[in-house]
């Protein structure tokens, strides 16, 4: 029976949805004024959400989720009995036009199940790629995961059409990569972010004509890490992530909590995703990358390696850390106000702009948008000590959600 | 009293000439009242405008102008009022502007956070639909609802996006339409326009069904991002409510299914793939290279990008022994690449080498996440020893007549004398596996001494490389 265009984007799109990227910001900027059409640039834009709560800004689906590879935590792997269905890249090319078109979407999100080769695969992403930007004069954002095992040529060739490239690192160890998904291989996969980050930078050094190469994926290359599907501890899972950033210079690690999919592997526990540990693993990333914070100082006062998961990750810090408080808001610098619970870049930014004017009080603190509850034991203003409260014995308990009944049934 | 009556288009420079006007005579904040077009008109008493500027000078800094702009287009009532009552203020403290913690300041940056968002959410949440066309440009229009007066100013995104396509997006405000590329600006429609349906909008329901994965429902962060005023223009949101009562089910079957069998594809298919290229004692250097690349014998390989194994003549009779890669070896996978490399490929050059096994005693990088950077840190003795397998194969297979040392790392992992160098440079020491063994500076400390000190470590260094050149010749 052949399958309709629909059946095949309900399969497809479906097969899709555990990838947690859905960015499309930070490219060059691009508009259709010169021909074609599209524009890219700036902030992304979420052109809906679903009741996850997650944003759809690209059309993202797998152009086949036929899969040689055999990994236990996916959906799409060899020895599942899923159903299974292929684009033609005319197909993808096509549905990428007309949800465009109509304001559906930022741009596509190509993902893959591997079919014969790496290389055959990724030749086929790339071509669809291709044909959006040569063909159809595609503007918008295309990001393409990419196959750690496919050829450097392709990969390269990937970069001059896609925003975004991304390579999945899966697992937070090498160990469980080797067990769950026996067919990658972590060297392979952390040497072709290497490769992603080498070939961007040559793309950025001018020839001595002065001449500017082809720009090489824009928008950088992210990854994605799943949580909760091996016992590996926050602390792990954060030196990893610290580890990509510097050594590959990635936009983003995404974290997605392991969730049951259906036909699932008898390797794997069908738990409830844990949402909260992905949520304060977000908190931590986010100190890592714009706060200051360094990895191990994040998870140091932790049980197991794990983080707080009744209280965010900074709040942890300031509770372990209390000699340093309370912060002077009026005299601290940048990197002191950064640490302060209850404090956002925005409004240490702000604060530091409100000081020209005078002496910054409490009232002004909640005009500028700090949230104060969470503040006030960690900060001294002229008109506001937090006296004992700094060091009281409850304050944790003062943050955390009261203790719930747990149901019977 | 005043009153200044703004029209419901360029409503911006009305307000700026006017604003300009009655700030150059300082009348009061307080005795001028704005409205716009649309709003009630009929009331009587009001002073004409002054016929000519005041005696006051009127300046305005562009973040005033901006922050101006972006407030006129605010739906409250009072923006225009509020809008000039800054700019008067501005006049005699231009510091208010850039104060945060200023609660008119603060007032003006909400309206204004508030006016960006609704342009986004209008750039987000149009929705097209494709009209019948004879000519050669498709055809699409759209109807939304913004909150505040931004069809205008939201206009240009649509403009440059969709260039090649005729469209419309009416508004209870106004119509904006792409017509063979010229924008044009019309009066609103008397009411909400009739689309004709669109096949694409069945896909697009398709897509949001199935990218939904309904283990995770967070309905409050759904609604946060897509407020629930702009749904009934958004075709997709009525298939919300069924979605949201089917997933707890959903998800049940999903965990009370057992797993099944793997279909029988799935053996043929497995059997196929590539094996690892692991052999326990390989019989090449080719075998040995491709094992290493998956080396565990410590825990380097866990952090380290890569294996990086030696390269350069197989048959040399001089092999060149470092420390371990440092960040662009881990990176490109291959030996000295690096400063260091640079500096021991410059001097090889200087001394004539040029057939030569280049590789370290330790395979993979050792290094410490800081910031930005990839801070080198000193492999162990254990580590040492672990990649000792290799360095042994390495130099089993490729047989040199003398081995250079370069740092106490690759001394250590040569010799096993653990000692410091400074008395044992420019000697010659015995292998463990046999063969002698130069020993030398490693081109990184050169780099990190300055001066007298690094001139001279590096012209002992390049004597030794030539000692080293003339034995292997």
């Amino acid at each position: 029976m052949r399958r309709t265009l629909q059946d095949k984007l309900a399969i497809l799109a479906d097969a899709a949805k555990y990838d947690a990227s859905c960015a499309s910001s930070g490219t060059t900027r691009r508009d259709a004024l010169s021909g074609g059409i599209g524009s890219a640039g700036g902030t992304g834009i979420c052109h809906a959400y679903t009741p996850d709560g997650r944003c759809i800004s690209l059309l993202k689906i797998l152009m086949t989720n036929f899969c040689v590879y055999d990994c236990a935590y996916c959906i799409n792997r060899v020895s599942s009995r899923v159903e299974r269905a292929r684009f033609s890249p005319e197909e993808v090319v096509t549905l990428t036009l007309e949800f465009y078109r109509r304001n559906y979407i930022e741009g596509l999100f190509l993902s893959s199940g591997i079919i014969r080769s790496p290389d055959d695969t990724m030749a086929d992403m790339v071509r669809i790629a291709r044909m959006l930007r040569q063909d159809h004069g595609f503007k918008g954002y295309i990001h393409l995961k990419t196959i750690p095992e496919a050829s450097k040529e392709l990969i390269d060739e990937a970069g001059l059409y896609a925003d975004r490239l991304s390579i999945n690192i899966e697992l937070p160890k090498d160990s469980s990569t080797r067990q769950l998904a026996p067919q990658k291989k972590p060297e392979t996969i952390r040497a072709a972010m290497a490769g992603v980050r080498l070939s961007q930078e040559a793309s950025r050094d001018r020839s001595h004509g002065g001449k500017r190469p082809a720009k090489f994926a824009p928008a950088g290359q992210s990854t994605q890490m799943i949580v909760g599907a091996d016992s590996s501890p926050d602390r792990d899972i954060l030196a990893t992530a610290s580890r990509l950033y510097t050594g590959y210079r990635l936009r983003r690690v995404y974290y997605s909590a392991f969730s049951p999919i259906p036909d699932s592997s008898a390797a794997l526990p069908l738990i409830r995703p844990p949402l909260m540990r992905e949520h304060r693993l977000y908190q931590a990333d986010w100190l890592m990358r714009f706060y200051g914070f360094e990895a191990d100082e994040i998870t140091a006062g932790g049980k197991d390696g794990n983080l707080d998961l009744a209280i965010d990750p900074k709040l942890a810090w300031a509770l372990a850390h209390r000699a340093s408080f309370p912060v002077d808001v009026n005299r601290a610098g940048r990197v002191m106000l950064l640490r302060v619970p209850g404090f956002g870049t925005r409004t240490v930014d702000r604060i530091i702009a409100a000081r020209r004017s005078g002496a910054v009080r409490y009232a002004d603190l909640l005009r500028i948008g700090a949230v104060m509850k969470k503040a006030r034991p960690f900060v001294a203003l002229p008109d506001w000590s937090p006296g004992g409260l700094t060091d009281n014995d409850n304050l944790r308990a003062r943050f955390a959600a009261a203790p719930r009944q747990l149901s019977l049934f | 009293m005043y009153r200044v009556h703004l029209p419901g288009r360029s409503t911006n420079a009305a307000w700026r000439d006017a604003a300009r006007r009655l700030a150059s005579h300082r009348i009061l904040a307080e005795k001028v009242e704005w409205t716009r077009e649309l709003a009630g008109t009929g009331l009587f008493g009001f002073d004409p405008l002054p016929a000519n500027d005041g005696a006051y000078e009127v300046t305005a800094s562009k973040a005033l102008i901006d922050l101006t702009g972006a407030v006129l287009c605010h739906s409250d009532p009072q923006a225009p009022a509020l809008a000039y009552r800054l700019l008067l203020r501005h006049q005699y403290d231009r510091r208010a502007l850039s104060n945060p913690g200023d609660p008119l300041t603060q007032r003006l940056r909400r309206m204004e956070k508030s006016v960006r968002r609704d342009i986004h959410k209008m750039h987000a949440f149009v929705r097209f639909r494709e009209l019948p066309t004879e000519g050669l440009r498709r055809s699409f229009a759209a109807w939304f609802e913004p909150q505040h007066f931004i069809t205008e100013r939201a206009a240009r995104f649509f403009a440059v996006r969709f260039a090649d396509m005729d469209w419309l997006i009416a508004t209870p405000e106004m119509t904006v339409t792409l017509r063979d590329g010229v924008l044009g600006f019309g009066p609103a429609p008397q009411q909400r326009p009739d689309l004709p349906d669109d096949a694409s909008e069945a896909l697009w329901a398709t897509y949001f069904r199935n990218i939904f994965n309904p283990a995770r429902v967070k309905i409050s962060a759904m609604k946060s991002e897509m407020p629930v005023k702009y749904w009934k223009n958004l075709p997709e949101t009525r298939l919300i409510p069924q979605m949201l009562a089917e997933a707890d089910a959903r998800v049940a079957a999903m965990r009370a299914a057992m797993p099944t069998d793997p279909p029988q594809r799935a053996t043929r298919i497995l059997d196929k793939l590539p094996a690892m290229p692991v052999a326990n004692m390989p019989e090449t250097l080719d075998q040995a290279r491709d094992a290493a690349m998956y080396c565990t014998r410590c825990d380097l390989c866990q952090a380290a990008t890569q294996t990086v194994w030696g390269e350069g003549d197989l048959n040399a009779a001089l092999m060149i022994v470092g420390e371990q890669p440092g960040d662009q070896e881990d990176l490109q996978g291959r030996p000295f690449v690096g400063p260091a490399g640079t500096l021991l490929r410059e001097l090889m050059e200087e001394a004539e080498i040029s057939a030569v096994w280049l590789t370290n005693a330790v395979k993979h990088f050792k290094f410490k996440p800081r910031g930005k950077l990839r801070l080198h840190q000193n492999p162990n003795r254990g580590e040492v020893q672990h990649c000792r397998w290799w360095l042994d194969l390495e130099r089993r297979f490729v047989a040199p007549r003398l081995t250079l040392a370069l740092g106490a790392t690759a001394a250590y992992a040569l010799t096993g004398n653990p000692g410091p160098l400074q008395n044992r440079r420019g000697q010659s020491e015995q292998a463990m596996d046999g063969g002698p063994v130069l020993i030398s500076w490693h081109p990184s400390y050169i780099l990190r001494l300055s001066g007298k000190e690094a001139q001279s470590a590096r012209s002992m260094l390049l004597q030794d490389l030539r000692h080293a050149a003339r034995i292997t010749i």
